[in-house]
């Protein structure tokens, strides 16, 4: 393959890919992210494929394999373009009248399309859906419509004009400032503001510099970074580029889980494909930028996600934290100015730099700009990937996106921010979602896990199970958090059992700001918010477990053996 | 140099000194089990944890491996800071009960006994000696395994640590005595680590040299005559 050499060349590629993408001919985009492959969407795919050659409309109709397109409750999901026609819940025995009658006849397949609860009327359209109506998808919703192994695709959306624009006419110093304006914050849990780490990282000298993308995503229920890297790896990869050249870098590294298979091939997909085109390597664009991103698979630990472990583990040592009181963008992988951002993080860059900082601003609230994607999951009617503008209501995320809570039953309550994340009850469900807001309830906004809880949740349950999760993710390096949650867990274990004690309830409330002050690293800082959040709102839940051996929800099966008896 | 003010007590340390550090030049004691002079700063055991105070800011942060650099304002024994250790030593006697240091330094914080359940562990992980071994001794003969509670410290694979020279380093270190050294009629024995050595003796007086592994240890790393452990110290002077 030729190499593209300036920006020209990369524009008149895209006009090659853009011409051979005729918006108006008929697509079938069926999502292949790991979500609809458990429905069976490699089955869709391949009968689709079967049944348009066979009514001699398979080089009329293109059956596109993309990313994950969010809506995974009703999967798996085919739109057909160019209406943008939402077919859910596709089954093999479908495919015959998809293609005789949608693709043949224009004529619309009902049973196929969203049933709305609330109108009793079918939905044809994706864009009119509930569920995609809300959103503002700018980061995830190019996955809809790019096959993630191929950088045509990519670049035929628009794909690589940031990189051409900063390497074309910015310094480095602009591109910083640029991202400090916009005032990204990083979406990976911490929310620190991302243009800061650039800039701490720019001003120190050092030949050797490097990027790191965290895609050690582990939050049980959260798959936001998973989908994106599946999905759309370009973006990741282009925004990880643009730091690396705002910053002085020469190399970058993708941390990401060996469990997530998918997203594995298809980064490796991107960055062949990258470098076959001399979009990656040396002298990019012909701009003297040389740059290349190599892959390095975690091995599952969750701990790995932490920033400090995490480039242990790249080092090749134990994947344990180190103390942090020496900031990474002076020295961190090898010992060098290290820039780490999270995969949602490195994806919004390419938008900010195409579309201004000013612009980015004027999305989401004051002090959280932009839109972040939530995995909604729990007990709720539409599970699935959410992006929304920060700022948004978790009412207008869970019943109005979501759908509210599966069954009809009530809401109790929702945990943001992965297992270290805080339970918001009812009463702040008109709170603003963003950073400030989420750590002010006692929670977190975390890499953007949302997990709803119906009244037949147990809130000292789901403390102990978090707790439990995280004693076992727990390294062991340090005291507090090595010995602090589980004996956490097993007083929570106690109190669900029956024998808890008042002692053990002021214990728990003792331990918990030690452990939040006194541990080494963000797992174990954060550890005991759970219990806390929980304490915090749900306090007479532990009492009744406590004084009265009963558990309101049903769930703890000592206790209510023992109500009944 | 730059100014540190610790207890209303004021130095000045090189930048990069820890706390833990200039509070010793200070004569002010921060306790801890896990940080040796010779030993890279780990952070592991927690105890060293004191206030750090800037105006209406503060932090409880490990002195061990905080390095200064800034002026900075520290209380050892502020309320939060003590406050802290207490909970961490109680969580460390929870666990072990056979540190005479460590109960020393529990009572030292009003504390007699623990509210955890003792959950017997005669290691408490400072890991005093993987480092000793590893970065001053260079033998690397044993390692951590496991995460969590089931941590441990273990030769590799658990079996008998076959790079152990039997130095005793870890045994010397180790706060809750926890490693132990035995000799046996012509072995060196450290149970904890499966390891056993056999004894060289001096080809001239009889007497007890170290562990022929030992001996080739030292041998080939300082690039020694091969007959150089043949004899004991003394009749190896005496011979010159």
């Amino acid at each position: 393959m030729k190499k593209i050499e300036n920006a020209a060349q990369l524009d008149a590629y895209r006009q090659d890919c853009v011409a051979e993408r005729d918006p108006d001919r008929a697509l079938i985009a069926v999502c292949t992210g790991t979500g609809c492959q458990a429905h069976g969407c490699d089955n869709v795919v391949e009968g689709l494929r079967r049944e348009l050659a066979a009514a001699g409309l398979d080089d009329k109709v293109e059956v596109k394999t993309t990313g994950c397109h969010g809506y995974c409750e009703k999967g798996p999901l085919a739109v057909i373009r160019p209406e943008g026609i939402l077919y859910q819940r596709v089954k093999e025995k479908h495919l015959a009248d998809i293609v005789a009658k949608t693709i043949a006849k224009g004529e619309v397949l009902d049973k196929l399309l969203f049933f709305d609860p609330a109108t009793k009327a079918r939905i044809k359209l994706e864009k009119d859906v509930p569920f995609y109506k809300l959103q503002e998808r700018l980061v995830f919703g190019d996955n809809a419509y790019i096959d993630p192994r191929s950088i045509e695709d990519y670049i035929g959306i628009g794909g690589y004009k940031a990189l051409a624009k900063v390497l074309a006419g910015m310094a480095a110093a602009e591109v910083v400032a640029e991202v400090q304006a916009a005032d990204l914050r990083g979406r990976g849990g911490g929310g620190f503001p991302t243009g800061r780490k650039w800039a701490a990282a720019a001003r120190v000298e050092s030949e050797v510099k490097y990027v790191i993308c965290n895609a050690d995503e582990g939050d049980p229920g959260a798959y936001m970074d998973r989908s994106l890297l599946e999905g759309n790896p370009h973006a990741i990869i282009e925004g990880m580029m643009i730091g690396a050249f705002a910053i002085g870098a020469t190399a970058g590294y993708v941390y990401v889980r060996n469990e997530y298979p998918q997203a594995v091939r298809n980064l490796q997909c991107a960055l062949d494909r990258a470098r076959e085109l001399g979009l990656l390597g040396a002298n990019i664009l012909g701009s003297g930028f040389n740059f290349d991103i190599h892959i390095s698979k975690g091995g599952g630990a969750f701990v790995c996600g932490e920033s400090s472990a995490l480039i242990a583990s790249i080092e090749g040592e134990v994947g344990e934290p180190r103390a942090k009181h020496i900031h990474m963008a002076e020295s961190g992988l090898w010992g060098k100015p290290t820039v780490l951002n999270n995969v949602e993080t490195w994806a919004n860059v390419p938008l900010i730099i195409n579309r201004g900082a000013a612009w980015y601003k004027g999305l989401g609230t004051e002090k959280s700009t932009g839109t972040k994607i939530f995995s909604l999951v729990g007990k709720v009617k539409n599970t699935g990937l959410v992006e929304v503008p920060m700022g948004i209501s978790l009412r207008e995320i869970i019943f109005d996106i979501g759908g509210g809570i599966a069954k009809n039953r009530a809401f109790k309550a929702v945990q943001t921010g992965g297992p270290s994340g805080g339970c918001i009850p009812a009463e702040h469900l008109d709170m603003p979602v963003d950073f400030d807001a989420l750590a002010e309830l006692g929670s977190m906004m975390g890499s953007g896990g949302m997990i709803v809880m119906d009244d037949q949740t147990c809130m000292v349950d789901v403390a102990k199970y978090f707790v439990g999760f995280l004693k076992g993710e727990s390294c062991g390096k340090c005291t507090t958090c090595r010995e602090g949650l589980q004996r956490m867990y097993e007083i929570l274990d106690k109190i669900t059992s029956g024998t808890g004690t008042p002692a053990d309830l002021e214990l728990l409330e003792e331990m918990a700001p030690v452990i939040q002050q006194a541990s080494m690293c963000g797992l174990g800082k954060t550890a005991p918010n759970p219990v806390l959040s929980t304490l915090r709102y749900f306090r007479d839940e532990y009492l009744a477990h406590i004084n009265e051996k009963r558990c309101p929800a049903g769930v703890c099966k000592a206790l209510s053996a023992a109500t009944q008896a | 140099m730059i100014k540190i003010t610790i207890n209303g007590k004021v130095t000045e340390v090189a930048a990069g000194t820890t706390i833990l550090k200039a509070a010793a030049a200070l004569n002010i004691k921060i306790p801890t089990l896990c940080n040796h002079d010779l030993l890279e700063p780990y952070g592991a055991c927690r105890l060293c944890l004191v206030e750090i105070i800037d105006g209406d800011w503060s932090t409880v942060t490990t002195s061990c491996n905080y390095p200064i650099t800034k002026e900075i304002v520290v209380e050892t024994e502020s309320t939060a800071a003590v406050r802290a250790r207490r909970m961490v030593l109680e969580m460390l006697l929870g666990r072990c009960n056979t540190s005479p240091e460590l109960d020393r330094l529990a009572a030292a914080h009003g504390l007699q006994s623990s509210r955890f359940e003792l959950d017997y562990d005669d290691c408490i992980l400072c890991g005093q000696c993987e480092r000793v071994c590893r970065e001053v001794v260079g033998a690397n003969a044993i390692t951590f395994a496991q995460r969590g509670v089931d941590r441990v410290v273990v030769p590799p694979f658990g079996e008998e640590a076959e790079q152990c020279i039997g130095c005793g380093a870890c045994v010397y270190l180790c706060p809750t005595g926890a490693i132990q050294i035995q000799e046996d009629g012509e072995q060196k024995i450290i149970d904890r680590w499966s390891r056993v050595l056999e004894l060289k003796y001096c080809k001239s007086c009889g007497v007890e040299v170290a562990p022929v592994f030992q001996c080739d240890y030292f041998q080939k790393k300082a690039d020694l005559p091969t007959d150089f452990f043949d004899l004991c110290r003394d009749c190896r002077v005496a011979q010159r």
